[in-house]
């Protein structure tokens, strides 16, 4: 009966170590692929911002399938981390010489001021639940996106200044610098996002949500998301939990933005990055991985931002291929008959041997 | 001193009286029941003893305490246990997991601690998993620790439920239909179950029943409730036997 016990916390165990092998696994081909020249500037390109969309959909698993909630404003906080981190690399580059340094502290800056973000918007939003919640984080979203659209932040001699208004209204010193210029965002961020820094991270996030998960703290989360009246009667805290598994999110989302904003000379928060359709996109993410399948989520991510640009020599029939690859990942991951077929396979693999899994 | 002493409890919902004047008084040890025809009232009576809503008027005191008012989770923590009519497993989680959910509060260590594993998670997760494990074996569960809840038969779940609740360490378990949907041989099995619980545990129970069999088999006292008012109480016999209560029952 022990044993029993013991043995589904060895498979947990087990089934997060093929998670991180499968992320190392990634990271050693790309490296072998590159010295072996056959990477493409545009596969080049492309995999800091994979790394950035495993970790905004690992982020949103989270809050989605651990915590049970829909939120769609999780574009927002990737948005206040970006804007936090290279804001605070602009700002410190007297101060701190070293890119290296002032990129890791950024990454902390970024993961504080989204997590402080979610922890306060959290507080109001996580009263509701459904699809309210939802509405209300997809206004979040666009509130936090359009407040930095008009955010004018310039820095001289006496200190920071701050409007909402234009670069005239900052009242700067003639020698002072405007750090963030409103729509135009943050120009001449220092490019430090690096594909091995990218899955350091996405290590790093993978490390924290799996073991918060398999924890006292994720029981309870889950615990809350199962059934929150019977959750309650067993004395557990529905509001701190919830709001810790928000703000987690959010902090790591952040942290997906500090490596996006560091991988782009010139941020600027427009819809395409930061609006409601990137919240979506990493929704589509995570419900197509399975929700709740930590692992899944960083496969879809991969695919689904890889697709699109390697079909790009189809042309017009990319969208239409990428439409179909959604419908049969999404038949595979959850319909009857595809699950009923998967256990057949994985019975023939297992009867073959062992090893084979 | 009584283990339960409610006074005066009402709440109403609109204009109706859901539960009216009620007033019980159980002793520590006791196993009593609460009975009615339905929508008297009792789960109300529970919903209130724990907090799920907030009474009007009335007092409600545990072990001594004034417990009147507060939050489900406190009153948890102040010592009352409750399983579900219509069961409330954590379907997703396992057997074992849902036991530990229950030890939560029991067998605390930090988020950080969980996140960065220190030493504290593995001795602490060790002791729980020991803990769970007694408590499942308990119910005869222990075999099936590794499913999932949402997996087990109906009565391994109501069993489930009740090693649930008293993870929480609790001083009064209150059980709403225990017996609700099992045939008379499960329900027999009910009821040397609630009996051990109360001898193992040295537990305090209330509890909602409609199978009279359970309720004349291991109730000591009653009280009956209907439309929300106490209708009247005392010894098992005496009670089941009044004329007032079968009326209530069965009609004029």
């Amino acid at each position: 009966m022990k044993r029993k016990a013991k043995g589904i916390k060895n498979q947990t165990t087990i089934q997060n170590f093929i998670t991180y092998a499968i992320v190392i696994a990634f990271w050693v081909f790309i490296q072998i692929w590159s010295k072996a020249g056959q990477m493409t500037s545009l596969l080049n390109g492309l995999l800091v911002p994979i790394c950035t969309y495993v970790i905004l959909a690992v982020s949103l698993n989270l809050t989605v399938g651990i915590l049970g909630e829909l939120s769609l404003g999780h574009a927002g906080f990737m948005c206040v981390g970006a804007f936090s981190g290279a804001f605070f690399t602009k700002a410190m580059a007297g101060a701190i010489p070293s890119v290296g340094i002032r990129f890791a502290i950024a990454l902390l800056v970024g993961a504080a001021v989204a997590a402080l973000f979610g922890f306060l918007i959290g507080i109001p939003v996580l009263r509701l639940t459904g699809d309210y919640l939802a509405i209300v984080t997809l206004a979040f979203g666009e509130i936090i996106k359009n407040l930095i659209n008009v955010l004018y932040v310039g820095k001289d001699s006496r200190g920071l200044h701050l409007s909402m208004k234009d670069v005239a209204s900052l009242n700067l010193e003639p020698e002072g610098e405007v750090i963030i210029k409103g729509a135009q965002g943050i120009t001449g961020t220092p490019k430090a996002s690096t594909f091995t820094i990218g899955i350091l991270l996405v290590l790093l996030a993978l490390f924290i949500i799996l073991n918060l998960v398999n924890s006292r703290t994720g029981r309870a989360i889950m615990a809350i998301r199962d059934n929150r009246i019977a959750a309650e009667s067993v004395g557990i805290n529905i509001t701190k939990y919830k709001l810790l598994a928000f703000t987690v999110s959010a902090s790591i989302a952040g942290v997906a933005g500090v490596l996006y904003s560091h991988n782009l000379s010139s941020l600027a928060a427009t819809p395409k990055n930061f609006g409601y359709n990137m919240s979506i996109m990493i929704l589509v993410f995570v419900v197509l991985g399975g929700i709740g399948n930590i692992r899944g989520s960083i496969i879809a991510a991969v695919i689904l931002t890889a697709l699109p640009e390697l079909l790009r020599g189809l042309n017009n029939y990319r969208m239409l291929i990428y439409a179909i690859v959604l419908i049969a990942m999404m038949l595979f991951n959850s319909a009857p008959k595809a699950i009923e077929m998967r256990e057949r396979l994985m019975e023939k693999v297992k009867g073959k041997g062992k090893g084979a899994a | 001193m009584a283990m339960l002493e409610v006074k005066n409890l009402s709440i109403s919902f609109g204009g109706l009286k859901a539960v009216d004047d009620f007033h019980v008084s159980i002793e520590k040890g006791q196993l009593y029941g609460l009975i009615g025809p339905n929508g008297a009232g009792k789960t109300t009576v529970f919903n209130l003893l724990t907090g799920v809503y907030k009474p009007d008027a009335g007092s409600i005191e545990l072990d001594g305490v004034n417990i009147t008012g507060k939050r489900t989770m406190d009153i948890n923590q102040g010592g009352i246990a409750r399983t579900f009519q219509n069961i409330r497993l954590f379907k997703e989680l396992s057997v074992l997991d849902n036991v530990k959910v229950g030890l939560h509060n029991h067998h605390p260590y930090s988020t950080l601690e969980g996140i960065f594993r220190l030493p504290r998670y593995f001795k602490v997760e060790k002791e729980m998993d020991e803990r769970a494990l007694e408590l499942l074996k308990v119910f005869d569960l222990d075999q099936e620790s590794g499913y999932k809840a949402s997996n087990l038969p109906y009565g391994k779940q109501r069993k489930l439920e009740i090693a649930r609740a008293l993870a929480t360490d609790p001083k009064l378990l209150l059980l709403d239909e225990p017996a609700a949907g099992m045939n008379p041989n499960e329900t027999k099995e009910l009821m040397d179950t609630i009996r051990f619980v109360r001898d193992h545990f040295d537990m305090t129970i209330l509890l909602i029943e409609h199978d009279m069999k359970l309720v004349s088999g291991i109730c000591e006292k009653l009280t009956v409730l209907n439309f929300g008012q106490v209708l009247t109480e005392g010894e098992t016999s005496d009670v089941l036997n009044d004329p007032q209560v079968i009326t209530a029952y069965l009609g004029e």
